[in-house]
């Protein structure tokens, strides 16, 4: 009984599009990337660890502005973040080696995926940003 | 008549009910587990007085108090009576002397206690040493005492392993590690002396990520303490180590630290299978190379990640004689082990005797998390954080949880 619950997260990383309801390749490629680079983390159902690492559900760093969401993962973050009255310590070192495809992808996962209802991040979304980044530099 | 034994039956039973929300504890036989205390908050480190009051340090304000003072005045052998004080959250508790030390995340204080072992001035603490690093990461300072008035506080490097730039994949480490300057070893101060700082205090082990249980071993009078290895070898070096070899490597440690030894951080780590001093792979290792031969060895290296959050050293009578002078351990379990299951939720033990293991560890208590398969750290429902050891010889145990305090004794029949 205990370890259905389970078996169906893996399942929803192993074949994430019965989970979704959402069979386009982004959101296979999202799921592999997220299961790559994130969940060590930020955990496989996305709730992170309590005085750690914050949570990637319900928090509007992640369903809200696009912007700011690219703009962690392009540069990290390093300061201490408060999301639902809990404080999390850790540091977030930057994604900015992932192509802004990868980026494209595994933003639009975490932005449909743990309950999370939120519009897709596209790739020329993530290179624009890059590159205001970058001139801002 | 027979009425009355059903109604005293149905109290009971409803009683259990409303008990039911506990978990229930796995113990050795012989020994039982009782909750002394429920909801008291984010409970780190505790420790009891002689007379048995218990304080309990938090790692979040409640009510703007990072102090509990617990009392059982009824004698029921429940806590009931609470005193908060403190405007401080942090980890390290201890009682020494008359004394109460507690320390938040970059300073120690002391407050004096009465004859019933409460504050004298609750509102006035001295501070005896300020301004230690807290960058968030690893900051919680643990503390304890020796009997020659000085206290140890364990300063974690606010870091994974020394990189450039912490926890990014393919970001080298610096050499040397500038961090372990101030940062990543066990400092002494002097117990009494106020307003001290680093300067006035020694760096008296080095080498040592993130130390959470350290304890004075009063049978050889030394220091011992449990490290927090590091995170990552298979998220940053998946050509080097499998998912399994990740969540297994490197060990938890458990060391016997003499004034001026260096463990090793971030330089090497422990692995436990082969129990060798492997190389760091972000200064220059491929997982055989070994490195720092200057550097100690544990005593016991126990599962990667688990997280060994403090130790005691049994003195007591009332436990069988094998647990004399052996090692408690409580493991707050792990939150780096994906995709395996996490693990850890337990209290060990360790037999010792000169202050060396006799044997290997054992699982002493488990079931803190109520759940069987724990896929992420959040689902359990409680985290053993802190140990002490009561007058009467039973064992403490808290949760940083949900703020739960169980009392394991061994009655002897
Ligand atoms: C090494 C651990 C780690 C990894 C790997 C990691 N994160 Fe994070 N993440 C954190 C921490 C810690 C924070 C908070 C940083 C802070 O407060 O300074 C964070 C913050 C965030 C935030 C903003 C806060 C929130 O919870 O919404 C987002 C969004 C995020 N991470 C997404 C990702 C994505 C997407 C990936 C994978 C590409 C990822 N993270 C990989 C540790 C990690």
């Amino acid at each position: 009984m205990r370890e259905i619950p389970v078996t169906l997260l893996l399942l929803c990383f192993s074949f994430s599009p019965y989970c979704q309801g959402n069979t386009t390749p982004n959101s296979i490629e999202g799921a592999k990337l997220y299961h790559q680079y994130c969940m060590s983390c930020h955990q496989a159902d996305g709730g992170g660890v309590p005085q750690m690492t914050p949570p990637l559900v319900s928090t509007n760093y992640v369903t809200g502005d696009k912007k700011r969401l690219i703009t962690i993962l392009l540069n990290g973050l390093n300061e201490p973040i408060v999301i639902n009255d809990e404080v999390y310590y850790n540091p977030m070192a930057s994604f900015g080696y992932l192509t802004d495809r990868q980026i494209a992808a595994v933003l639009t996962y975490i932005r449909k995926s743990f309950g999370n209802q939120s519009t897709s991040v596209s790739t020329q979304e993530v290179s624009k940003i890059r590159k205001q980044l970058a001139n801002k530099n | 008549m027979k009425f009355f034994l059903l109604f005293l039956l149905s109290v009971k039973i409803s009683l259990c009910a409303t008990a039911q929300n506990s978990v229930a504890l796995q113990l050795p036989s012989g020994f039982s587990a009782q909750v002394v205390a429920q909801n008291q908050g984010r409970v780190r480190h505790i420790a009891i007085a002689p007379n048995g009051t218990l304080f309990l340090k938090l790692e979040r304000l409640r009510n703007g108090f990072g102090i509990v003072s617990l009392r059982d005045l009824n004698q029921d052998g429940i806590y009931e009576d609470s005193l908060l004080f403190g405007n401080f959250i942090g980890t390290g508790i201890a009682v020494k002397n008359r004394f109460l030390y507690a320390s938040s995340n970059n300073a120690i204080f002391r407050y004096a206690l009465d004859a019933n072992f409460q504050p004298i001035h609750p509102k006035n603490p001295d501070r005896i040493v300020y301004g230690l690093i807290d960058k968030g990461q690893h900051a919680s300072k643990s503390i304890t005492l020796d009997n020659t008035g000085n206290i140890y506080v364990n300063i974690g490097a606010p870091s994974n392993i020394c990189q450039v730039e912490d926890r990014k994949a393919g970001s080298p480490g610096r050499m040397p590690c500038p961090i372990l300057d101030s940062a990543g070893g066990i400092w002494q101060f002097s117990a009494s002396e106020l307003n001290q700082t680093y300067a006035h205090g020694i760096r008296y082990a080095t080498g040592l990520r993130n130390v959470v249980g350290l304890d004075w071993n009063n049978e050889v009078n030394d220091l011992y303490v449990t490290v927090h290895g590091r995170d990552l070898l298979f998220q940053h070096f998946p050509q080097l180590y499998d998912a399994k070899a990740g969540a297994e490597l490197p060990a938890e440690t458990f060391y016997r630290l003499k004034k001026g030894q260096d463990a090793g951080w971030p330089y090497v780590y422990w692995d436990q299978f082969k129990k060798k001093k492997i190389l760091s792979p972000e200064f220059g290792g491929d997982g055989i190379k070994e490195g720092a031969p200057q550097a100690i060895e544990p005593l016991m290296g126990f599962p990667g990640h688990l997280a060994p959050n403090a130790l005691l050293f049994y003195t007591g009578v009332q436990f069988p004689k094998r647990y004399l002078n052996g090692a408690f351990i409580a493991f707050h379990g792990s939150w780096n082990r994906s995709p395996e299951f996490q693990e850890g939720f337990c209290v060990v033990f360790m037999p010792m005797k000169n202050g060396i293991p006799t044997g290997e560890w054992e699982i002493f208590a488990d079931g803190f998390s109520g759940k069987e398969k724990i896929m992420s750290p959040r689902e359990a429902q409680h985290r053993p954080c802190g140990l002490t050891q009561a007058p009467d010889g039973s064992l403490l145990v808290s949760d940083d949880v949900r703020g739960w305090v169980w009392k394991i004794s061994y009655p002897l029949k």
